[in-house]
């Protein structure tokens, strides 16, 4: 699928950029975030369009994308699943979620690293990757799908059913 | 920051000594100036200052300020007022001299600093060297003798990184040696306009990459070698080649064109084995092009002559310096001065230029030129004008335009007016369209030269001629800088320097002259070439001088120039 931006997206990103009139670089955050919105991730073409809009150098871009776990480089599926595997959410069992999740979801996490932390079930249908802390210690196990927040997730199945 | 004035002097004791230093001074340029070294790594001069490695942490105190109501701090006998400590230290590459300030580069606080960066920067790094081409002069190696803990508490395993990256066609990468100084990047993103480094994955595993896709090919690119305080980024040219303690150093200037960098030639057993600029602020800064750098491996060719030929029934054979100077002389007293034309080269130093006016005026030589060299300025060190020495050819040899008469040699060789040619360190079929048949009907043919090549293969007496890294003497740059070019390293075989070689053909044709050195011809040169007048050889140093005005900059020069009045870098 070639990378093309639509009109309205572009328009958004370019009001975005009026925001930092004193170094376009400042942008780079906003704009990469409208991006992985839309597409879902931030690939190579992502990098090198941003870099592009605001006149940098694209290894400038591909300094920030590949400091921030929050930016994904790869395609993530239809639903996007984030785990906390910090240290309350650990306790409480946060690794047991990610096992039985994946288990259910047909998930194959054994090609994850460092540099590849997502995987995606075959169908395309979930994705799933650790993440560090949610922010909502006092409720472990937490997990993020999408854009929708979970907490004391005790039941896998029951989370999935929501997201058919 | 403008060049501070007298006034805006402040007072600030460095190590227990009061001095004074301009307003806006980095702390680490103030302790330079009065001879206390505070390691760094990230801090460089030329470049922007990140602050990012901490190596150069300092103790510094102020005046004490007294409680509301309570008496000011009084000035010691020696008038300066009282310092208290504070316990916070601070990096001395982009903090400034403040009045009445105290800077400690000793004690436990910032010695404590310098035990704590090594021991980190240590705790991942690979401590290869016996394998890293480094060692010897690298900042990690010598900081860690001088300022290290000694050993590491680090029990656990080293983070593993890309290493033997290709980051460009010159440069190679390893990951796990860098520690993340930064300077390469602001190398490339400041001074050479290609921004293709970065620091990706920050955090435990930053890696120094080059963007994917791209590489770092610009022909600058072995600059950030030289500023890589590690072993992280070595030249594919040099590495494994030999040991650096090993080398010996030769100061010269670089002579592919007419800037004339100011490098360091590194020699074992005369045998060049890299290059490397050397600072100088009024010509190169501390930078030089690849292209320039790496032209020597031609110096050890299979090609170079080595002996004196003589062109016997039209086959070359060696002979003796005597035996060929002695043919020479008298097939050019045959002829009568007009039929002869000198062809000097504006790769020549001033010396031998200065000899080849004697030689021509002997002759009584109907014509002289240079072959000119021009190409296009690359806008940072390149100069246009690829001959080294074109403002000598003007001066010594009193060409208004060099090269410009060289259509005339060639129809005086074509219509029989010209008769014999001496042609002194340069091809002229290669470089200056002289074709071979237009060679072929001379009468005599003198060609000197370092390496064999069309011409000499023409010519009936053929000299091999000392390279520019085989001779000493001084050159005009673009700017009427005058420089010295030093001796790195002897010629081959029979090969003599260009100035002697014209010294001993004055000889042969009867125009005695006892000159013995280089710096004798010099003594002379200096006597009859006004410019030069009152100028001795030890006075133009390693760092020339400037001779003349020529209203010709370096760009890369000017725009350091302005980066350093905009306070941007030290300079
Ligand atoms: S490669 Fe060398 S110059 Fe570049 S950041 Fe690493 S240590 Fe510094
Ligand atoms: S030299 Fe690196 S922080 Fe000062």
């Amino acid at each position: 699928m070639p990378f093309t931006v639509p009109a309205e997206l572009e328009a958004e990103i370019d009001e975005r950029i009026t925001h930092y009139p004193v170094s376009k670089r400042s942008a780079v955050l906003p704009v990469l975030h409208h991006l992985q919105h839309h597409f879902g991730y931030i690939g190579e073409e992502a990098v090198e369009w941003t870099a592009a809009k605001l006149g940098l150098e694209p290894i400038k871009v591909l300094e920030v994308v590949t400091f921030y776990p929050g930016f994904r480089q790869e395609a993530p599926g239809k639903y996007h699943i984030r785990v906390c595997r910090t240290l309350s959410c650990a306790m409480a069992g946060s690794y047991e979620l990610m096992e039985s999740i994946c288990e259910k979801t047909g998930i194959d996490r054994s090609g994850v690293n460092h540099h590849h932390p997502i995987a995606v079930s075959l169908d395309g249908k979930y994705s799933i990757e650790f993440a560090e802390c949610l922010a909502s210690c006092g409720f472990g196990p937490v997990c993020m799908v999408n854009d929708d927040f979970h907490e004391s997730v005790a039941d896998a199945d029951a989370l999935l059913k929501q997201y058919p | 920051m403008s060049e501070p004035t007298k006034t805006d002097l402040v007072d600030v004791q460095i190590d227990g000594v009061w001095h004074q230093f301009p307003k806006g001074t980095r702390l680490i340029e103030a302790c330079r100036q009065v001879g206390v070294e505070v390691p760094h790594y990230c801090y460089h001069p030329k470049l922007t200052s990140p602050g990012n490695c901490r190596m150069c942490l300092v103790e510094t105190g102020m005046p004490p300020r007294p409680m509301p109501g309570a008496e000011p701090p009084q000035p010691d006998e020696s008038g300066h007022l009282p310092i208290s400590w504070i316990p916070r230290p601070v990096i001395a590459c982009a903090n400034t001299v403040a009045p009445n300030m105290g800077v400690r580069t000793t004690g436990p606080i910032t010695e404590g600093c310098r035990q704590g960066v090594m021991e980190l920067l240590l705790a991942n790094h690979p401590l290869d060297c016996p394998i890293c081409d480094q060692a010897g002069e690298c900042t990690l190696q010598e900081y860690s003798v001088e300022h290290g803990k000694g050993e590491s508490r680090f029990r656990e395993q080293k983070v593993k990184k890309p290493k033997n990256v290709e980051v460009g066609p010159r440069v190679r990468l390893d990951d796990e040696r860098c520690i993340m100084c930064s300077r390469c990047i602001r190398f490339t993103d400041e001074i050479a306009d290609d921004p293709v480094l970065g620091f990706t994955d920050r955090g435990s595993h930053t890696v120094l990459a080059v963007y994917p896709g791209r590489e770092l090919a610009n022909n600058y690119s072995l600059n950030t070698v030289d500023i890589c305080p590690v072993g992280a980024l070595t030249s594919n040219d040099f590495r494994f080649q030999m040991r650096v303690w090993f080398m010996r150093e030769t100061q010269t200037i670089d002579t592919n064109c007419a800037t004339g960098c100011n490098i360091t030639v590194f020699s074992r057993q005369n045998r060049i084995y890299r290059i490397v600029p050397r600072q100088n602020n009024d010509v190169n800064s501390d930078w030089m092009p690849d292209s320039h750098r790496l032209n020597f491996h031609w110096i050890d060719s299979e090609a170079r002559l080595t002996d004196p030929m003589l062109k016997v029934d039209g086959v070359h054979r060696t002979a003796t310096w005597n035996e060929a100077l002695s043919v020479a002389a008298e097939r050019l007293a045959s002829l009568s001065g007009s039929e002869i034309a000198v062809i000097a080269s504006a790769r020549m130093t001033n010396e031998e230029l200065f000899m080849t006016s004697r030689l021509v005026k002997l002759l009584g030589a109907g014509h002289v030129e240079t072959v000119p060299r021009q190409g296009e300025a690359d806008g940072y060190l390149v100069s246009a004008d690829r001959n080294p020495n074109t403002n000598g050819v003007k001066l010594v040899l009193g060409l208004e335009n060099p090269g410009s008469t060289l259509d005339r040699v060639k129809s005086g060789i074509e219509q029989g007016r010209i008769k014999a040619l001496i042609v002194l360190q340069e091809n002229l079929v290669d470089d200056a369209g002289f074709s071979p048949e237009l060679l072929g009907k001379l009468d005599f043919l003198l060609a000197t030269y370092p390496i064999a090549n069309p011409t000499t293969g023409l010519a009936d007496v053929v000299l091999p001629g000392a390279c520019w890294a085989e001779k000493s003497g001084t050159m005009i740059n673009v700017t009427g800088r005058l420089q010295r070019l030093n001796k790195a390293v002897d010629g081959p075989g029979q090969t003599r320097e260009p100035w002697e070689i014209v010294r001993d053909l004055v000889h042969a044709l009867g125009g005695g002259n006892g000159i013995y050195s280089v710096t004798e011809v010099f003594k002379q040169l200096a006597a009859e070439v006004p410019e030069f007048k009152g100028l001795s050889w030890g006075q133009i140093g390693d760092l020339g001088l400037p001779l003349i005005e020529t209203g010709e900059t370096i760009p890369a020069l000017e725009r350091e120039k302005e980066r350093k009045a905009a306070g941007i870098i030290v300079g």
